[in-house]
């Protein structure tokens, strides 16, 4: 898989208010390649549609400027950005057949009518709904009416594909088929996907790249991978997976190595940004990378108490007393068993340093 | 507890009878009342018994034969005597004027001075109608009792001699081109309550929840005020020395003498019915509207398509079954509309409904009164099916 690493799409200090008072994007720089999937990612509220808003030309930015292939679009009305839209309710018009849906945006655009013809058969392909095109859409199912709306979407070859949280309203096995669907496409068109979303989950399947959202801010940009195996801020590390956090104190620093202390006990830490002796950090530790009696090279290990344990399946899920704190996580992949440990012992568990990322404290 | 199908059934009926009830005294009985008085009129049969029995049997060609005059004259007398003699002859003027007088006339003059000879020659001395063969014939249809006669009558017809329909003379010729006039003023106030109530339901329909309450209160608040006080604030503004001409001739707009003619005709009417009937074209519009999501004009634009395109293909068929509710209900309120157009319709701007109520009150003429309203009743059932075949009524919805 290779990605276009030019920029398609540029926010340059891009501010918005829709009231003049409150910043629900206060200042977002962000650039989108050429051919890359993109996902915003964030909780409600975040400023992630407003930002989709904003690109497709329904929105105006309070300040700042987008841009898009290197010009700026502010005087582009919507119709004249060539991006394809798909909502969150589909918004396909009830009174028009699937095939009718599809060759609208062909005839606004003059298309001659064999090559409008033969664009939507092309498009119903692509979703696998080749015998649907004389339905309306209240004649589908939710999955088949969302991938009308993609359909749609594609049907007029743009530049840049802009989707809503699509597959909001679908239930989970529907969704997970059509985000492999959504990827396929994408992968084999090659389109500029912007994608929104507040499941991780979602976004770590699809995407080339996410950018995580937090209060209208980019707290980190970066591939799937990078983002679960880096959390460069304690948000991401809490948002993108599950990580238990401790708080602590910066007791020693040694290169990117530091010594941290966490009540009463002392923890060796991978710094993600430097910090000082004195600082307040939280360290993110993965539930899966932490093991119970650790051999020799574990370079921090403590002694635990077990709370509870829950089978998920692929993996026990233990809960543990340590640093006086509750809810310190542990998963034991279930090929080891259940460790041979039962709520109420008493246990070791230990992680290595680079299991272990000492991240700014964003409390205060 | 358990109801069976049965006591639920009787249950639901209870619950409605009251309002069953109430519709049928108030609404289908007169409804059904005023249906047979258009064809049922048995006053002149119930009066004149002797009179029409002589009458059967002639020809009709030439004047009846001196038993008929006899059998006649003394009834009318006798009629007169007992003072019942006018209404007959009212009902018979309405098929020959001038009938009211010679009836009248000649029975006095008989009651007076009864003839000793031929009846015949003292009643046409009395007066020289009796020697017309009309004369008889109205009285013979006067005393029809199931008679076309007032339907023939609404559609300008009349009958001639030999029973035949023709047309009315020209300068008798008044309801149809009425109730042509009548559509057409409803056509124009429908058309122009649309064109101003479409944009008004958009607003409505799309601005933000704590505005549209507001914008839909104003919209309400002309039904809360008296539709006199309404129609009469119209008088106010429009008159010649009205508040509008006024302001034209103080701006300079319009010279003293060039003050708009803009009530007591046409005009008026339309002016004033819009005004009244506008929340009626904004209501269905505005719950039709509302069910159509913001978001499939952002879909069209983003799509390509620019504001106009987005409206005609996208937004306009989604509101079509409000603009068809909105404007049946527009077109078939103000076709019956009747306070209005009597205020400010001067005389070009009256209805068919102020003819109706002209033959209820004024010239008692009930049965032409009921057969107008007929042509009225079957004309809308006619165009609501028409309509429906057209939009399909299922897709219209009023709210
Ligand atoms: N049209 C609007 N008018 C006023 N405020 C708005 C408008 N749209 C969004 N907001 C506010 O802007 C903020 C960001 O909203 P936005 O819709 O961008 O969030 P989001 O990340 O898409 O959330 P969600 O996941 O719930 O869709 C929210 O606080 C919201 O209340
Ligand atoms: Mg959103």
């Amino acid at each position: 898989m290779s990605i276009a690493t030019d920029t398609q799409i540029e926010f340059i200090n891009i501010s918005k208010s829709y009231d003049g008072k409150t910043m629900v994007l206060p200042n977002l720089n962000m650039s989108v390649r050429r051919g890359e999937f993109l996902t915003l990612l964030g909780p409600s509220g975040s400023g992630k549609t407003t930002c989709l808003m904003m690109l497709a030309g329904f929105e105006t930015p309070t300040s700042g400027e987008i841009r898009v292939n290197g010009e700026s679009v502010h005087n582009l009305p919507p119709q004249k950005r060539d991006m394809g839209m798909v909502f969150q309710n589909y918004a396909l018009f009830p009174h028009m057949t699937v095939g009718q849906n599809l060759s609208f945006p062909l005839e606004v655009r003059g298309t001659a009518p064999d090559e409008r013809a033969r664009r939507v058969q092309r498009a119903l392909e692509i979703v696998r709904l080749e015998d649907y095109g004389d339905r309306r859409p209240g004649q589908l199912s939710g999955g088949q009416q969302q991938r009308v709306a993609i359909a749609r979407a594609l049907v007029f070859e743009p530049g840049v594909v802009l989707m809503d949280e699509p597959l909001g309203a679908l239930d989970r096995r529907l969704r997970e088929q059509l985000q492999l669907e959504i990827r396929s496409i994408q992968r084999e068109l090659g389109v500029t996907m912007v994608y929104v979303t507040h499941d991780q989950q979602e976004a770590m399947t699809l995407s080339d790249r996410i950018a995580v959202f937090n209060h209208g801010e980019i707290q980190q940009v970066a591939a799937p991978e990078t983002l679960y195996e880096e959390p460069a801020r304690e948000f991401v590390a809490r948002f993108v997976g599950d990580n238990n956090l401790l708080r602590g104190t910066v007791r020693s620093v040694d290169g990117e190595v530091c010594k941290v202390q966490v009540g009463e006990g002392l923890v060796e830490a991978f710094m993600v940004e430097p910090l000082e002796v004195g600082d307040q950090t939280v360290l993110a530790i993965r539930p899966e990378r932490v093991v119970l009696s650790p051999s020799m090279e574990y370079s921090n290990t403590v002694t635990a108490s077990v709370d509870d344990m829950v089978f998920q399946g692929d993996h026990w899920r233990v809960s543990v007393t340590t640093f006086n704190q509750p809810e310190f996580v542990v998963k034991i992949p279930n090929f080891i068993g259940q460790g041979g440990i039962l709520p109420g012992d008493r246990v070791r568990v230990g992680w290595t340093v680079i299991d272990c990322r000492a991240l700014p404290d964003e409390s205060r | 507890m358990a109801l069976s199908l049965t006591d639920k059934r009787l249950r639901a009926a209870l619950l409605a009878a009251p309002l069953v009830v109430f519709v049928a005294v108030t609404f289908l009985a007169p409804l059904a009342l005023m249906l047979v008085r258009s064809v049922y009129e048995p006053a002149v049969a119930d009066s004149i018994p002797a009179t029409l029995n002589a009458l059967a049997e002639w020809d009709g060609r030439e004047l009846p034969d001196e038993e008929a005059f006899r059998i006649a004259g003394m009834e009318f007398v006798a009629l007169n005597a007992e003072r019942r003699l006018g209404s007959v002859a009212t009902r018979v003027n309405r098929l020959q004027s001038g009938m009211r007088s010679t009836m009248l006339g000649t029975a006095r003059a008989l009651g007076n001075d009864p003839p000793a000879g031929s009846w015949r020659d003292a009643m046409i001395a009395a007066d020289e109608d009796w020697a017309e063969v009309s004369t008889w014939l109205a009285i013979g249809r006067a005393g029809e009792r199931i008679t076309p006669r007032h339907y023939l009558n609404a559609l300008d017809l009349d009958r001639g001699a030999v029973g035949e329909i023709v047309a009315q003379p020209e300068d008798r010729r008044i309801y149809v081109s009425l109730l042509v006039r009548t559509f057409g003023i409803s056509a124009a106030i429908t058309l122009i309550s649309l064109m101003l109530a479409y944009p008004v339901a958009w607003l409505l329909a799309h601005a933000p929840p704590s505005r549209a309450g507001v914008l839909l209160l104003l919209v309400l608040v002309p039904f809360w005020t008296s539709l006199l006080v309404r129609t009469t604030s119209w008088i106010v503004l429009l008159q010649n020395q009205g508040v509008i001409n006024d302001l034209l001739v103080v701006i300079g707009i319009l010279a003293e003498e060039q003050r708009l003619a803009m009530i007591y005709n046409m005009t008026g009417t339309i002016i004033a019915m819009v005004h009244v009937l506008l929340p009626f074209m904004i209501l269905p519009l505005y719950s039709i509207m509302r069910t159509i999501p913001p978001r499939h004009m952002q879909a069209a634009a983003s799509l390509g398509a620019s504001f106009w395109q987005s409206f005609r293909r996208v937004y306009w068929p989604q509101s079509l079954p409000g603009v068809a509710a909105g404007s049946l209900l527009v077109f078939i309120m103000s076709i019956g509309f009747y306070i209005t157009p009597a205020l400010v319709g001067g005389r070009t701007g009256q209805l068919i409904s102020s003819m109706i109520a002209y033959h209820m009150e004024q010239s008692l003429n009930w049965g032409l009164a009921a057969a107008l309203g007929a042509i009225l009743l079957l004309l809308v059932v006619l165009l609501y099916l028409i309509y429906n075949r057209l939009v399909g009524i299922d897709r219209m919805r009023l709210g």
